[in-house]
């Protein structure tokens, strides 16, 4: 919303302030204001109100004319003109030599053979309005030489307001609301808006009015005959064109100028159309046309003026086309009024046609205001067309008032809210400055929150706290820590875990962490062959890609191996990230934290990869719990993930997720010739399971002594269910089993394993060794494997 | 001296001289000085000798078997030291300005930024918070004071889930469970609530460089017996001159955000130009940061807090803001894409 601060003047004298300065701190005070701000007029000067006294048509040009004009100098001056308005007695701007506009400078300039000494101007090139079909015209009765500067608001301070720091102030969407902020800023006192006395109209018939729904909170109106201005002032056009609005016609632009003084929207409909207001909704949809001149769908919600039971305006939004004010209108229904600001704005959404007027409608307008503004129209319009007749009395139905809120609290309160000093005095004159009616009573403080506030964000004492603080300056407030206790804190394990497997993951793994989204990635899956599960949806997305959450993090991060390929021949991605898994009884849904972890790899055996993540996990474990993990084959569920090599991964007992490798389709749809592993896992249910305490055990000063065994193993068989064979041996001098080598054939499967034996208290001797080592390949037979000794 | 003795030390000496490797000269200590070596014989020839002669050859051979002993030691530092030089010469010099092999894991560039600020939060005394990201209306509306109807619900495009519940679309989503969590502590044994709670919040709304619909936020909360605006101010220069590592000059501006009274957009001085007013900053040298304000009477009343004796600061810092900001990183898209060519730079930043 753009401001001036020559209306804001029109409430409050500011003479002797920097201005500028002003709207700085309104932005830290109020509202936030955009940084460019707009000298009006700043740029022309030498601009004089002069008189066409003769007009010649250029013997050689179809378009310029041969002018002398007085421009108050005493003698006539010649001026070449291509406008085409041009005609004797007419008034109009005039630039004399050395005028400036912009960066020009008025000199004698020869056009087609004759000198022009000076410029007439059109109000577009002088920046009172966009209209450049001809040179202004001016009618008001202003001797000629008078500089144009000293009787139209040519100069002028524009600022702009971001109006979603409005969004909360309803009293800020008008000139005079804004003026009680500078007002309070300045610390010095609002004026009065002068209006009409409404109540001399008393005695005349109102207005047949009725209000038939709950959603129209308040309509006031009045009707008024013998208008006969078309035209507005000059100044009332510059204010409205500054804020960016266009001149329509005098009626149109007054119940503007009082949208933008008093921020209350009204509406001037031709008398003729409306004798009998009713504001209702209808309960068949049906089409309408408003004054832009578009048809639209008007439904069972949203609220309508009507004339009897023909609808002539969408309240709140826009006016109709048939009842707008014409070229012949002379009497005209005036509306002030105010409406749901949940019904109004919803109405928008609905037609997607937002207003001026439907813009403050939302933020909840005071109701107070409706009458107030009434009384100012007839006062302005009074002023600038003085043979207006009202015919009407003021006809109000008033159908729903705010409660009135006063507030108390006391010193006490102010200063643990603020944690600085801000004394009594200073608080009551500053909401008295803001409008509010504050008393104090030693600590105490009661406060009448104004009409205009009480509509939306002043209802409670922490409130008042707002009022008081912005006013002070925050720039102001001694900045102090808290004074609060001390206590230890204590991270949670589920965060711990997941920041030292990033860092193992990251460190140690040289893995890339990604992020995802939570959703499953549909056209990216099927280019892939990896179907989208049902599960729990969007209700609302509008992107088709994206409507079903995901219950894996794996489908995800093949997408994005795939979207990598090329990037190395080898690397590996990890994500701790969300999946969701349906919804429990209570149809809330089932959300679990995954860690997900994808190896991708060219030119090397998928065994060596799958080994690879096997490690990772397997460090994951020590690194983060000190314990090992188990791993039990199993039948893949997912359609991605190979058959064959799929285990679940267990990690004291507690299934904590499983490692895969993608299934051959899926794979080839990545990359012919890469493999792809996998595993994701439940960080919950990981941290769920405590870490090991470390147990420390002495290093033993007596040498250890070594066994190996090539173990030939039949296929079927897993080195898990061997390690039952030493584990029942029966002997605590075995310290560690390993295995030094592996060598594989299509026939042979053979390990070595080296036992480590070894004692605290003495040296081994080779037999007692030897007897552990038979009982322990006689353990080992069992299972199928042949022994050879190395 | 006996001839061959004598003949014998010169053979010593040419031998010695000649070996050229310690193999080599190990085989010529054990001919001259083993059990079966030639010196061991003169020793065990002496018993033929006369007595007299016996003492003088006997002294003469110990001579020379001290002798050989000398110069074996004496040739073998010498070979050894040739040995070393040998090796020396063999190294070749090589070329270690050729490009390093960077086999180096990253995290995202998120879990840097995260992780900076949750710990300078830990290190004045907050917790750190988990949240899930699927929520109920209640959690990330109603009990943050937006009720049903509220035109702030407006203003936040929300993902609704078809069974009711939403992708929360803000971290405020989880003020309401903190509250309660820690306000029993904060009841009884007067344990302010000092906790933050980084998270993954989403926006229905079309994506482009500047927009995303899947983005980070840290929510941060201070609850306890006389908490002030005054202390907001300090908490945020103090946590936000840490993250940029440099004294950062905040303000303050009235804002509306419907958890919070009196709300307040947070500015910082312009990092770019330092506050003379730059492009990046628009001009103004400020730029807006992060909302914030005093929680507001409602939301601590629906956490079971009572406002009349209690009141907090919150603040909704923008994670994925912060991170673009530090980093220069001009697509937000470019955090979610997945792609290594971007996300591998980030390996550390500590």
């Amino acid at each position: 919303m753009f401001l001036s601060m020559n209306w804001i003047c029109d409430f409050v004298d500011l003479e002797g302030l920097d201005k500028v300065d002003l709207i700085h701190r309104f932005s830290l005070s109020t509202a936030e204001v955009e940084n460019e701000i707009f000298f009006k007029g700043s740029d022309i000067s030498g601009i004089v109100v002069a008189e066409i006294k003769s007009v010649e048509a250029h013997p050689e040009s179809k378009k310029l004319h041969l002018l002398k004009v007085d421009a108050g100098d005493g003698e006539l001056t010649d001026v070449v003109c291509g406008a085409p308005n041009v005609r004797v007695g007419m008034k109009t701007a005039f630039a004399r030599l050395g005028a400036r506009i912009g960066d020009i400078t008025i000199a004698p300039r020869k056009l087609a053979g004759y000198t022009s000494n000076g410029m007439c101007c059109g109000e577009a090139e002088i920046g009172l309005s966009d209209d450049n079909s001809g040179i202004m015209e001016i009618t008001d009765d202003i001797p000629c030489g008078t500089d144009i500067k000293t009787v139209y608001d040519i100069e002028d301070i524009i600022f702009e307001v971001d109006n979603k720091s409005l969004t909360n102030r309803p009293d800020l969407w008008g000139h005079y609301g804004i003026a009680r902020e500078f007002a309070a800023l300045a610390g010095r006192p609002l004026k009065s808006l002068e209006t009409d006395d409404l109540t001399v109209y008393d005695g005349l018939p109102p207005v047949d009015l009725k209000v038939e729904d709950h959603f129209c909170k308040r309509y006031s109106s009045i009707k008024v005959e013998n208008i006969s201005r078309t035209v507005s002032p000059v100044n009332i056009r510059i204010r409205l064109y500054y804020c960016g609005m266009r001149a329509i016609n005098f009626l149109a632009d007054l119940t503007n100028y009082l949208m933008l003084e008093m921020g209350q929207p009204m509406h001037a409909f031709d008398a003729r159309m409306v004798e009998k207001i009713r504001v209702k909704r209808f309960a068949e949809p049906f089409k309408f046309t408003t004054l832009d001149g578009i048809e639209r769908n008007i439904d069972e919600n949203t609220l309508m003026i009507c004339n009897g039971d023909t609808p002539v305006a969408i309240a709140g939004i826009m006016g109709g086309l048939d009842s707008e004010i014409r070229e012949d209108t002379t009497t005209l229904a005036l509306e002030s009024a105010n409406f749901d600001a949940a019904c109004i704005r919803k109405s928008t959404v609905r037609l997607s046609h937002r207003t001026d007027a439907s813009m403050r409608y939302e933020k909840s307008l005071d109701p107070e205001m409706t009458v107030p503004a009434i009384g100012r129209f007839l006062f302005l319009l009074r002023k600038y067309d003085s043979g207006v007749k009202v015919v009407s009395s003021l006809t109000d139905e008033y159908v729903e008032k705010f409660a009135p809120v006063t507030l108390s609290f006391d010193q006490a309160f102010v200063d643990r809210y603020t944690g600085i000093d801000i004394d009594g005095e200073t608080i009551v004159n500053t909401l008295n400055g803001l409008g509010f009616k504050a008393v104090r009573n030693g600590d105490d403080f009661t406060v009448d929150v104004p009409s205009w506030r009480v509509t939306k964000d002043v209802t409670m004492k922490a409130d008042i706290i707002e009022e008081i603080t912005r006013i002070y300056g925050y720039d102001n407030f001694e900045v102090n820590t808290a004074l609060s206790p001390l206590y230890p804190i204590r991270a949670e394990a589920v965060k711990t875990d997941e920041e030292k497997i990033k860092d193992l993951l990251v460190k140690r793994f040289s893995l890339h962490e990604v992020h995802s989204y939570v959703w499953a990635y549909n056209d990216e899956q099927k280019a892939l062959g990896i179907p989208v599960e049902e599960n729990i949806r969007l209700a609302n997305a509008t992107n088709p890609n994206i409507e079903t959450l995901r219950n894996s993090m794996i489908p995800t991060q093949l997408c994005q191996v795939k979207s990598n390929i090329g990037y190395s021949n080898q690397f590996g991605i990890f994500e701790i990230g969300r999946v969701v898994n349906g919804v429990d009884e209570n149809n809330l849904c089932i959300e679990n934290k995954m860690l997900g972890i994808t190896l991708y790899s060219k030119g090397i055996l998928i065994k060596d990869s799958y080994f690879r993540l096997r490690d990772i996990l397997a460090a994951i474990a020590a690194d983060v719990k000190h314990s090992e993990l188990e791993f039990v084959k199993a039948e893949p569920e997912k359609s991605y993930i190979h058959p064959v090599n799929f285990n679940r991964v267990l990690l004291d007992g507690v299934d904590i997720g499983y490692i895969g490798m993608a299934h051959p389709t899926v794979s080839k749809n990545i990359d012919k010739k890469g493999n792809v592993v996998f595993a994701e896992i439940d960080v919950n249910k990981l941290s769920s399971v405590a870490a090991r305490a470390i147990e420390y055990s002495e290093p033993s000063k007596y040498p250890s002594m070594e066994y190996d065994l090539s173990l030939d193993i039949p296929q079927g068989v897993m080195f898990s269910d061997l390690r039952a064979s030493w584990r029942d041996a029966g002997t605590e001098l075995l310290r560690n089993v390993s295995v030094i080598d592996t060598y594989d054939t299509d026939e042979i499967h053979r390990i070595t394993v080296r036992f480590e034996f070894g004692s605290n208290e003495r040296t081994l001797s080779s037999n007692e060794v030897q007897e552990i080592v038979d009982r322990i390949t006689e353990n080992l037979a069992k299972t199928g494997v042949t022994i050879k000794a190395q | 001296m006996d001839d061959k003795i004598l003949r014998l030390k010169e053979e010593i000496e040419k031998e010695l001289s000649g070996a050229s490797d310690l193999s080599s000269l190990d085989q010529l200590r054990v001919s001259y000085l083993g059990k079966k070596g030639s010196i061991t014989a003169l020793l065990k020839g002496m018993k033929e000798l006369a007595a007299d002669q016996k003492k003088a050859f006997g002294a003469d051979v110990n001579k020379l078997k001290e002798f050989a002993m000398t110069k074996i030691e004496a040739r073998t530092e010498e070979l050894k030291k040739k040995q070393i030089e040998l090796e020396i010469a063999a190294m070749p010099q090589f070329d270690i300005s050729s490009p390093a092999s960077k086999d180096m894991g990253s995290y995202h560039p998120i879990t840097l930024v995260q992780r900076q600020c949750e710990t300078i939060f830990r290190t004045m005394g907050f917790t750190v918070e988990d949240y899930p990201e699927v929520v109920t209306d209640y959690e990330c509306f109603e009990a943050v004071n937006i009720p049903k109807h509220h035109p702030a619900r407006d203003m936040q495009d929300t993902y609704y889930l078809e069974n009711g519940q939403l992708l929360k679309s803000q971290t405020s989503a989880a003020q309401n469970a903190i509250l309660r969590k820690y306000g029993p502590a904060l009841k009884e044994n007067g344990v302010p609530i000092k906790a933050i709670f980084p998270g993954r919040c989403f926006r229905n709304e079309a994506t482009d460089a500047c927009h995303e619909n899947t983005f980070f936020q840290m929510e941060g909360m201070m609850v306890d017996k006389n908490i002030s605006i005054s202390n907001l101010i300090y908490f945020m220069k103090t946590m936000l001159s840490e993250v940029f590592r440099k004294d950062i000059k905040v303000r303050l501006r009235p804002g509306f955000f419907p958890f919070v009274e009196p709300g307040f957009e947070l500015d910082i001085s312009c990092l770019i130009c330092g506050g003379e007013g730059c492009p990046s900053c628009k001009h103004s040298g400020w730029l807006e940061l992060c909302p914030c304000g005093m929680i507001h009477p409602n939301v601590l009343r629906e956490g079971g807090i009572d406002p009349e004796e209690y009141t907090g600061f919150a603040f909704g810092l923008g994670l994925t803001r912060l991170a673009m900001m530090k980093y220069g990183i001009k697509d937000i898209r470019d955090l979610n894409s997945g792609s290594l060519k971007a996300l591998s730079q980030f390996t550390d930043d500590e």
